[in-house]
C-alpha cells in the first residue's frame, strides 16, 4: 500500500466507513472525526510511518502538520519522511 | 446541622514545603515550573513540571517505611501532620473512635507501578518487592494516614481524576456537617510525574511544552505537578470549646456530572456545580469575591469554565475575581483541589488574591479579572474552588470567613 492508501485506510477506520467513500479531498471534520478522533488518528500515522508528528489539540490550527484532509495529510506525511531520511 | 471549620492545613508541592512557603510563594508570583528530572525524562515530548524538589524522604522516613510509602503517601504523611500540629488535635478516646479520613488521589502510587513494571518488563526480572500491592494501592495514603494518627472512623479514599480531591474534601464536609464525626482529615495527594505517568498524558496531546498560562489567549495546555494538601475539618463547636485557631468555615459544596463526554468539559455542567455550591451554603452570588479556577491552561477548559462562571453570577461575573494557581504549581490531578484551596484560605484570612501568572494575552473568550501575574490585596468574605474533572465529575467548595 502506498501512504495514500495506508491514510485512507486509517481515517477510514476512525470514521467507521469503508475506504471507498474517503477521497483525497475528504475533511476529517466531514467524516465526522471529532478532536479525540483526530489524536487518535495522529497516533495512528505515528504508529503506521514510523515519525513524530508535532501537533497540540489546544490549537490544531497551528500546527505544522495540516490535518484537515487527506491529502493534506499525505503530504504532511511526505515531508515528515524526507526530513527523517 | 452542624457549622464546619477548618483548624489546619498542610502541604508538599512544587511552591513550597510547607503552607507558609506556599502561600509567600503565592503572593510573589513564584513559578515552581520548571524542567523535569527523573529516569528516561529525555524520552519524553514533554519535560516540565512543578516536581517537588528537596524533598528528602531518605531523612523524613526510616527504611521499613520508604518500602511501604510510595511519594503521594509520603507527601500526604507530610502534609498531614503540618495540618493537625496545627490544628493541635490529638486522637485519643472517643476522638479516635470517631475521627475519620478522606482523601483524593487519580493515580495513587503511579511510580511504583512505574518502577516495578519496568523491573519486571525491561530488565526482566521475575520477583518484585513484596510489598508492592499495599504501597501502590489508592488508598494506602489514607490508611497510612490513620495508621499514624490513629483514626479509626470512617476512612476511604475517592478517585475522580483532577476533581478527587474537591469530592474527598466535600464528603469529608457532609461527615462532619451531618454530625456523623466530629473532625474528618481531608485533602488529597497526587505524584505521577515519572516516565510512564508523564508518558500517558504526552499522548493525550493536551500538554504545554513551555508554560501553563491559564486564560491567556495564547495557552497551550496543562502542565503536570504533584504534591499533597492536607486539612484538618472539624466541627464548630468541637473547636470553639477547645479554643482552636479557626481559618475559615466550609459553607458548602456540590457535585454534578455533566454525562456528555470523556474529555470534553461541558458549561452547563460546570454551572450546575457551581450554581449548586452557592445554594447549599446558602450564599448570594454577588457575595463571592473569588474563585479559584480550575483553571488548566487548554484551550477547553479555560473558555468553559469563564462561561459556566458568567451564566451563574450574571453581572457579578465582571467584579469577582477568578485566579489560576496552577500556572505556579502546575495541575497536581487528584490532589489539584487541595493544594488550591490553600489560595482561597489565603483570600479569606490575609486578604491576598492569588494571581494568574505566565498571563500574557487577553482572551474574548475568557474575559473575566483573573488577577493576571500580580498578586491583589483584596477583602472577600466568601469564596469557591472549582474542579471539573476528565469523565465530566465536578465538585465546587464554597469558604467563607467566620
Amino acid at each position: 500500500m502506498n501512504i495514500q492508501d495506508q491514510v485512507i485506510a486509517i481515517i477510514a477506520e476512525q470514521a467507521m466507513l469503508d475506504p471507498s467513500d474517503v477521497t483525497m479531498d475528504s475533511t476529517l471534520e466531514d467524516l465526522g472525526i471529532d478532536s479525540m478522533g483526530v489524536v487518535e488518528s495522529i497516533f495512528a500515522i505515528e504508529e503506521t510511518f514510523d515519525i513524530s508528528v508535532p501537533f497540540n489539540a489546544n490549537n490544531p490550527t497551528a500546527s505544522e502538520f495540516d490535518i484537515s484532509s487527506v491529502a493534506s495529510i499525505v503530504s504532511g506525511i511526505k515531508r515528515l519522511k524526507a526530513e527523517q531520511a | 446541622m452542624k457549622r464546619v471549620v477548618i483548624t489546619g492545613a498542610g502541604t508538599i508541592n512544587a511552591l513550597g514545603l510547607n503552607v507558609p512557603d506556599t502561600l509567600a510563594a503565592m503572593r510573589e508570583g513564584v513559578c515552581g515550573i520548571g524542567q523535569l528530572e527523573f529516569r528516561d525524562v529525555e524520552r519524553l515530548s514533554i519535560q516540565i513540571g512543578g516536581q517537588v524538589k528537596g524533598f528528602d524522604d531518605v531523612v523524613r522516613y526510616n527504611r521499613q517505611q520508604t518500602s511501604l510509602y510510595d511519594r503521594f503517601t509520603q507527601f500526604t504523611l507530610a502534609a498531614a501532620a503540618e495540618a493537625i500540629a496545627q490544628s493541635g488535635l490529638v486522637f485519643s478516646g472517643d476522638l479516635s473512635a470517631r475521627a475519620g479520613v478522606v482523601l483524593g488521589t487519580a493515580g495513587g502510587g503511579v511510580s511504583t507501578w512505574d518502577d516495578n513494571y519496568r523491573a519486571v518488563y525491561e530488565e526482566g526480572k521475575n520477583r518484585v518487592h513484596p510489598f508492592v500491592v499495599p504501597k501502590l494501592m489508592n488508598n494506602a495514603a489514607a490508611s497510612h494516614l490513620s495508621i499514624e494518627h490513629n483514626l479509626k472512623g470512617p476512612s476511604f479514599t475517592v478517585s475522580t481524576a483532577c476533581a478527587s480531591s474537591n469530592h474527598a474534601m466535600a464528603l469529608a464536609f457532609s461527615m462532619v456537617r451531618s454530625g456523623m464525626a466530629p473532625t474528618m482529615i481531608t485533602g488529597g495527594s497526587e505524584s505521577m510525574l515519572c516516565f510512564g505517568g508523564v508518558k500517558a498524558w504526552e499522548g493525550l496531546r493536551v500538554m504545554s511544552r513551555d508554560a501553563c498560562r491559564p486564560f491567556s489567549a495564547n495557552r497551550n495546555g496543562m502542565v503536570q505537578g504533584e504534591g499533597a494538601g492536607i486539612f484538618v475539618f472539624e466541627e464548630y463547636e468541637h473547636a470553639r470549646a477547645r479554643g482552636a485557631d479557626i481559618l475559615c468555615e466550609v459553607a458548602g459544596f456540590a457535585m454534578s456530572s455533566d454525562a456528555s463526554d470523556i474529555v470534553m468539559p461541558s458549561k452547563a455542567g460546570a454551572a450546575r456545580a457551581i450554581a449548586g455550591a452557592l445554594s447549599d451554603g446558602r450564599i448570594n452570588a454577588s457575595d463571592v469575591g473569588y474563585i479559584n479556577a480550575h483553571g488548566t491552561g487548554t484551550a477547553a477548559n479555560d473558555k468553559t469554565e469563564c462561561a459556566a462562571v458568567a451564566d451563574v453570577f450574571g453581572p457579578h461575573a465582571d467584579r469577582l475575581m477568578i485566579s489560576s494557581t496552577k500556572s505556579m504549581h502546575g495541575h497536581l490531578i487528584g490532589g489539584t483541589g487541595a493544594v488550591e484551596l490553600l489560595a482561597c484560605i489565603m483570600a479569606l484570612r490575609d486578604g491576598v488574591i492569588a494571581p494568574t501568572i505566565g498571563y500574557e494575552e487577553p482572551d474574548p473568550e475568557c474575559a473575566l479579572d483573573v488577577v493576571p501575574n500580580t498578586a491583589r490585596e483584596a477583602k472577600v468574605s466568601v469564596v469557591l474552588s472549582n474542579a471539573f474533572a476528565f469523565g465530566g465529575m465536578n465538585a465546587v467548595i464554597a469558604l467563607r470567613t467566620i
